[in-house]
């Protein structure tokens, strides 16, 4: 998994709250058994002006010249709210992006973004906006820096800090497979199974 | 301090603390379905990963398989096939039990589950889908994941897991005629917001939790991940335990009674503390309906659009009801009741089983759906098909002029095949009123099944209880 230590880049505002896993990528957009190709789905019901066709919809912020290269999206509460689908993540960090910032997201969405290598960085709502606002002003020149390892973001002439936890902090720095690291205890996990077996019989 | 339910499922099943923060969480079932099981099963087979212990992993084919009663593995969805192809190919060689097209127990993860006494309470359970907290409702810790999750699961059978926080809601007083367990969650998650439940394992307690009959608590913690919860449990009891005796998968004999003297422990301790705790009187409970594109947007039946702007709403809320009116073609003041429709749903793992399909049906009796108004009815399982079938229900909704198919997810969702068309108003008893969720600029209105059976009667958003009282 790719490693998240420090990035910068262009930031997209997106300032609504419940974005939710429908609207980052509609099922229609989930054709293929497959992780991958999903990046053409991105928000696809905001992003083109027909329902199954590809013609840009130029209000949609992701299509406008200023936010090409956006690599950040800003949001509101509750950002992957909805369908557990990881298909989510991969749209996004296929298009390219790198970290949500919003005030909260939905436990699932965000577990499948640590997964995935893809920040979901949590800001109270007035930095959120505080900085949307900034970036408005210039989004190509208006670049947010994130530093995971130090905890902080650098952006309108400022630093804020915000809060991780370890385990997903860890697992975004080191690019870890968890599967590979639950595995390191899997002699715990077989006496666990073998215990289980003989105090709750009928599961088995 | 006493233990909560939830904390004595996590100590039960807690293989160690990790020096991260997170435990390691031993999973009991895994379920899985065509649409994101299938990637699970080929990127485990492409890791060289086996699946460990086949047979507590159960697969169904729900979320792309068409419900026309002569449906094959053909779909209406583009490339619908390759999902339901590969699921069979990969369950078959992983080994574990799929509930196939054709096979008379398909039906919607959630339904079959339970209908089939896999989920038990004191179980762990998981699935690659945000509705798995429906399960919860039989004294279950079982809880949405994604696919790498999923995968995480099937090998090593633990996840990593930050333990939530713990909140309990109270549903004080007896719920009225016409008002059900639909109507309790939309309320709640109107009242606290769409992310009220913050991460939360949240447990539903209280007097109107306990009158619900299994099926109405399946209902109740169903839309749990709506309310944003980690998931939503309700301690078992004697209703619990009746459900569950003598189903396909449940305990027998002996091990009946090992089981039942066990399950009866799974209560939260009188003396136990919560995060949060909220509580809910039912006993002026209306019937809901969303007017929104998020379930935070529901109101009473006899209640109206409310204001964009209201006290303490922050930007971000304030910025999705604009476009919430504006998408649903509604503004500020209008009244929810009488909105015209185009169609109604009756389906889905929120409210799909052989009592919501009773209480349509007890409304639709003699009665025919408004002309030219789309109805359909989708059984939530091929068995709770089949049980309707017995008690003529099937008649009495092809007589009203519904639909009546076979089980599975169907318009819960638009995957690019069928659909209820652009823009249309749809009522439907489904837990998602998100953007083109049910089609293209779809605008649906959430609500139970009594609702839905009235108003597709109408024609146009109709509180259940005036067929109810004559």
């Amino acid at each position: 998994m790719e490693k998240f230590l420090q990035h910068c880049g262009v930031a997209a505002p997106i300032l609504r709250g419940n974005v939710d896993t429908d609207a980052i990528i509609p099922s229609r957009e989930m054709k293929r058994v497959s992780k991958l190709g999903l990046g053409e789905g991105l928000f696809a019901g905001w992003r083109y002006l027909e329902q199954d066709g590809r013609e840009l919809n130029p209000d949609f912020i992701l299509n406008q010249p200023a936010y090409e290269n956006t690599t950040i999206l800003l949001s509101g509460a509750n950002f992957g709210c909805g369908s557990s689908r990881e298909h989510a993540v991969w749209a996004l960090a296929e298009f390219g992006i790198r970290a949500v910032i919003a005030p909260g997201f939905g436990a699932i969405f965000a577990n499948n973004c640590v997964r995935n290598g893809l920040l979901p960085l949590e800001l109270d709502d007035a930095a959120v906006r505080e900085i949307a606002t900034w970036v408005e002003r210039d989004p190509a020149l208006h670049q947010i820096t994130i530093d995971l390892p130090a905890q902080q973001i650098h952006a309108a002439g400022k630093d804020y800090g915000f809060a991780i936890e370890p385990a997903a902090k860890r697992m975004l720095v080191e690019g870890l497979d968890a599967i590979a690291l639950t595995q390191t205890r899997w002699e715990l996990i077989q006496a666990f199974h073998e215990q289980r077996r003989q105090l709750r019989p009928w599961l088995y | 301090m006493g233990l909560s339910l939830f904390e004595k499922l996590w100590r039960e099943h807690l293989v160690e603390s990790q020096e991260d923060g997170t435990d390691l969480v031993y999973i009991d079932r895994i379920f899985l379905h065509e649409r994101t099981g299938s990637i699970a099963l080929s990127s485990l087979e492409a890791d060289g990963r086996e699946v460990f212990c086949p047979q507590q992993v159960f697969c169904c084919m729900d979320h792309i398989v068409d419900t026309y009663l002569d449906r094959s593995d053909e779909t209406t969805m583009p490339s619908g096939k390759d999902f339901i192809v590969a699921t069979r190919s990969h369950s078959l060689a992983a080994g574990i039990t799929l509930f196939d097209l054709n096979d008379p127990r398909q039906g919607i993860v959630h339904v079959v589950s339970p209908e089939q006494g896999i989920v038990q309470p004191g179980m762990t359970l998981v699935c690659p889908d945000s509705h798995t907290c429906t399960q919860g409702a039989m004294g279950a810790l079982a809880w949405g994941i994604g696919s790498s999750e999923a995968e995480h699961a099937l090998v090593t059978k633990t996840l990593r897991v930050q333990r939530p926080r713990t909140m309990r809601v109270r549903f004080d007083g007896k719920l009225s005629l016409g008002v059900g367990p639909k109507d309790m969650i939309l309320h709640l998650i109107a009242s606290h917001g769409a992310n009220g439940g913050n991460g939360c394992a949240v447990e539903f307690t209280g007097q109107a939790v306990d009158e619900l009959d299994m099926e109405g608590r399946m209902t109740l913690c169903n839309m749990a991940v709506e309310f944003s919860a980690f998931t939503g449990l309700i301690a078992p009891d004697e209703k619990t335990f009746a459900f569950l005796q003598g189903r396909p998968y449940a305990p027998a004999g002996e091990q009946w009674q090992q089981a039942l003297s066990y399950w009866r422990q799974l209560r939260s301790d009188p003396d136990t503390v919560y995060d949060c705790e909220l509580v809910v009187d039912c006993s002026a409970l209306e019937p809901q309906v969303t007017w929104g594109t998020s379930p935070q947007h529901a109101t009473g039946i006899s209640g109206s659009v409310p204001a964009v702007a209201v006290a303490g709403n922050d930007a971000g809320e304030q910025g999705g009801r604009e476009k919430a009116l504006a998408y649903m073609d509604l503004q500020a003041g209008d009244t929810i009741a009488g909105q015209p429709l185009d169609a109604a749903f009756i389906g889905s793992c929120t409210n799909s089983r052989i009592g919501d399909l009773r209480l349509a049906a007890s409304i639709l009796r003699g009665r025919k759906v408004a002309p030219g108004l789309r109805a359909i009815c989708v059984p939530g399982s091929m068995q709770v098909k089949a049980q309707a079938e017995a008690e003529g229900l099937d008649r009495v909704f092809i007589d009203a002029g519904f639909e009546w198919r076979a089980s599975g997810c169907s318009m819960c969702f638009y995957a690019g095949g069928e659909h209820f068309g652009y823009r249309q108003r749809v009522i439907s008893t489904t837990n998602r009123n998100f953007e083109s969720r049910q089609g293209p600029e779809t605008r649906t209105h959430l609500a139970s099944p009594a609702v839905v059976a009235a108003s597709a009667v109408r024609g146009c958003i109709t509180d259940p209880r005036e067929f109810m009282e004559n």
